[in-house]
């Protein structure tokens, strides 16, 4: 990643920084976009099954703590590369990595569990094509986040990781609450209002 | 053992073919970009005369309805996406960081990405040619009429996944002139002193990223549909026929801004210099810009008034779209107001800006017409568009850019063009361009439909139609004299110096061409107009040329230190390119498509990594 700390910036900003806030501003259209086709087509499916059909609350409320138990370890993780404490850094990465991989798991099990027990697939109707597509962008997203912060694991061994280059951590944290947020949206819009919402 | 260490260890040359291709200097870069969309341009106006070729007369036979209707299509992609819109791009990475007082972009190897991956895209887009037929649905690529079953063949996947291509490299790009706008400025460069090229370069970066997205789910659905057998656009499944028309057109509308608002940017710095006045109004004119900018968002179902949405949201639509004509009427004043009482020199670059004005005014006012839902019922679908689109885009995009390419052609080789030659260049192009788009509006009125391959003669359409085709070979014949011009000037032209056109900004400050480095100091701004500020400051003019001297202050460079080649960026970047290409030619049931896009996919990876890993810049060795 680039990075010049001898040159200020305008702002005081960091320039890696800034680039992934506006970064997640165009990830904001693209999700948007799909929650938007989403409840375009909400109780448009001309046959079933329905969300109400298949989707278990009580199970997806469990990943769903897993996903946000992994905000407040990320967290952890950022606190304790500024205080330079890097083995309890490493700690709380690898159970942020493990908590998103376990999120990662639920989902796999979710999706065959639609396809052979629901008889729910991507092809089947209007919700299979749009359910399918959201969430398995989201999970796209955790499984992009689960490797990089094992990358951030690895890349401590290096040395380089001193508390000043807390920024790397600060930057993939940023990226990792956001995908948690996306999934409270799409946790209500999807689950919550597919199953309470008539 | 020495050519394997050759690939794996750092580039060090930045001459030669390996230092083109490893570059990551925003200069070089810009050049990139110019020298490749210009072929595209050359190519998309080669589709353009096939078809003025194909309708000289009536029932002429040179192409098939099938090829004319990719032609159509391509003619439109190849101009927006790889002509217009890169020609943009190469303005912003050679300009910005001069203009802003930088020594490069935020992220030199993103830049280098961003240049590779259009490069790829492109040529993924265009290869439909010769791989089995391009896309033949027109830009717009209405679903349900692409859907599967619909419209056969790999067209529609060079269509979904060269777009896909495409916009990674214009998302990558904005971010990365985003972050240099707003946090690389010189010292003093505060907001409101910024160039109005700045301005709009900063305005387009953020349509790019927030409307690409929209694009970008529509393009994924559809390809879903085709390849996976999914339900967005299949109708029988209960799918909203009109979904894909609001998904493009909430992209497709801000990208008519994404087009034009550079174009403006180039105007509002060209018209100042050539006038020896500052820009009239120049708060306004920024202000006019950003909420261009924002009112993009809000007119997207113009293009959609005949679909049937109902009056209310006709008029909704119509009014926001009339409303968007205040704030582009203001830039115009403002521009005319410029030029008011000035010492005008009618170089060729203000040839081109004044033609701007003059053909923009005619293609706004077509604009207005349509902005007008009842009107547009009678107008849609027929020549009438296609004059109003040409009018804003040719006439104002293209022109603009011309202007732009002689304004900063200097600046870019340390050249002069001919103006001798340069002023037939323009003339030829003008006339022409009149000639050719003018009797559009009257056959669109008497109602020729667009997208047509042909007509019979009875309709009494064959005269303009004539007239029409002989403006594209004017045209032609415009552009050949640029091309002489543009060899010829690399060859023989004038030494330009520092500042040849006693210009206002940063980047004339500077010599010509500029040193790797921009700036041997990072300048300090005191107010809009830098430079001229800093040349006339005590009242008198310091003689032209003033910046020479720094010439002689080269040594100054030794000490400053720039970002390191990379080769990781184009890798990262190829990686793209062999999974696109895996993407359009998979096949529900077969797995050697999805195994190549995989492939691609691991290669962008091992690029990724190794450029994350890579420094931004090497020790250096003295």
């Amino acid at each position: 990643m680039e990075h010049a700390p001898e040159h200020e910036t305008t702002t005081g900003i960091d320039h890696r920084k800034m680039l992934i806030w506006v970064f997640l501003g165009s990830e904001c259209m693209f999700f948007g976009s799909l929650i938007a086709t989403y409840l375009i087509y909400y109780g448009q499916s001309v046959s079933g099954p329905t969300p109400a059909d298949v989707l278990d609350i009580p199970t997806t409320t469990v990943s769903t703590f897993v996903l946000l138990m992994s905000s407040f370890s990320m967290v952890m993780a950022y606190a304790n590369i500024r205080r330079g404490n890097v083995r309890n850094f490493r700690i709380w990465i690898l159970c942020t990595a493990f908590l998103g991989a376990t999120f990662l798991g639920f989902q796999v099990f979710e999706f065959r569990h639609f396809a052979v027990h629901g008889h729910l697939t991507p092809r089947t109707n209007l919700f299979g094509s749009t359910f399918f597509t959201l969430t398995g962008f989201h999970g796209a997203h955790v499984t992009v986040g689960v490797v990089w912060l094992v990358s951030l694991f690895g890349y401590s061994f290096k040395g380089d990781l001193t508390p000043d280059e807390g920024l790397s951590v600060d930057i993939a944290a940023l990226y990792w609450h956001f995908v948690d947020i996306v999934w409270i949206v799409i946790f209500t819009a999807v689950y919550l209002i597919g199953v309470f919402g008539k | 053992m020495a050519t394997t260490l050759g690939v794996l260890q750092r580039p060090t040359s930045t001459t030669g073919l390996w230092g083109w291709i490893t570059t990551v200097d925003h200069k070089k870069i810009g050049a990139l970009y110019g020298v490749t969309a210009f072929i595209f341009f050359l190519i998309g106006g080669i589709e353009a005369t096939v078809m003025r070729l194909q309708l000289h007369r009536p029932e002429f036979d040179l192409v098939s309805p099938e090829v004319f209707s990719q032609l159509f299509t391509m003619h439109a992609l190849t101009m927006i996406f790889l002509a217009v819109m890169p020609l943009s791009a190469a303005f912003f990475n050679l300009v910005v960081p001069l203009m802003i007082g930088a020594r490069d972009v935020a992220f030199p190897r993103l830049n280098a990405f961003s240049y590779w991956v259009f490069l790829f895209g492109a040529i993924l887009l265009q290869s439909g040619w010769l791989l089995g037929g391009s896309p033949n649905a027109g830009w717009f690529a209405y679903a349900p009429l692409t859907g599967p079953g619909a419209n056969p063949g790999n067209g529609m996947e060079f269509y979904l996944l060269g777009l896909g291509v495409l916009g990674v490299s214009s998302v990558a790009a904005a971010l990365n002139f985003i972050v240099t706008i707003i946090n690389m400025r010189a010292p003093g460069m505060t907001l409101m002193r910024m160039p109005v090229f700045i301005w709009m370069t900063l305005v387009t970066s953020f349509l790019l990223i927030t409307a690409f997205p929209v694009i970008t789910v529509g393009l994924i659905e559809l390809y879903f549909d085709r390849e996976f057998g999914m339900n967005f656009f299949n109708v029988n499944a209960g799918a909203d026929v009109v979904l894909w028309q609001h998904l493009f057109w909430v992209f497709g509308h801000p990208e008519v801004y994404i087009l034009i608002l550079p174009a403006m940017g180039i105007i509002s710095e060209v018209l100042p210099t050539y006038s020896r006045k500052p820009l009239y109004g120049y708060p306004v004119v920024v202000l006019s810009g950003i909420t261009i900018g924002f009112m993009g968002w809000a007119v997207w179902s113009h293009h959609m008034f005949t679909v049937g949405l109902g009056p209310v949201a006709n008029s909704v639509f119509a009014l926001t779209t009339m409303a968007i004509a205040i704030p582009t009427g203001i830039k115009i004043f403002n521009w005319i107001g410029t030029m008011w009482g000035g010492s005008i020199s009618l170089s060729t670059s203000m040839l081109y800006a004044i033609g701007f004005i003059f053909v923009f005014i005619v293609g706004g006012l077509s604009g207005v017409m349509h902005s007008i839902a009842p009107s547009d019922a009678q107008q849609q679908d027929t020549y009438f568009i296609v004059a109003h689109i040409h009018y804003v885009l040719f006439g104002g995009s293209i022109f603009a850019v011309f202007s732009g390419i002689y304004y900063w052609f200097p600046k870019a080789t340390g050249k002069l063009l001919n103006e001798g030659i340069g002023k037939l260049n323009f003339w030829v192009t003008f006339i022409g361009f009149n000639i050719a788009f003018f009797p559009m509006h009257f056959l669109g009125m008497d109602g020729m439909p667009r997208r047509q391959p042909t007509y019979e003669s009875e309709m009494g359409w064959d005269l303009w139609n004539l007239v029409a085709t002989g403006g594209t070979f004017i045209i032609v014949l415009g552009v050949l004299i640029f091309l002489h011009n543009f060899f010829w000037s690399l060859k023989k032209g004038e030494r330009a110096g520092g500042d040849p056109w006693d210009g206002r900004t940063l980047e004339w400050s500077i010599p010509s061409p500029p040193p790797e480095y921009n700036f041997a100091t990072i300048p300090t701004v005191h107010g809009r107009d830098a430079f001229w500020d800093q040349k006339y400051a005590n009242g008198h003019a310091v003689p032209q040329g003033a910046s020479d001297h720094e010439e002689h202050h080269e040594d100054e460079g030794h000490g400053i230190h720039m970002p390191s080649p990379s080769y990781w960026p184009l890798v990262a970047a190829v990686g793209l390119a062999v999974s696109g290409y895996g993407m359009v030619f998979h096949e529900p049931g077969q797995v050697a498509g999805a195994i190549v896009a995989i492939v691609g996919v691991a290669i962008t990876m091992v690029g990724v990594y190794a450029w994350a890993m890579e420094p931004a810049s090497e020790p250096s060795e003295h």
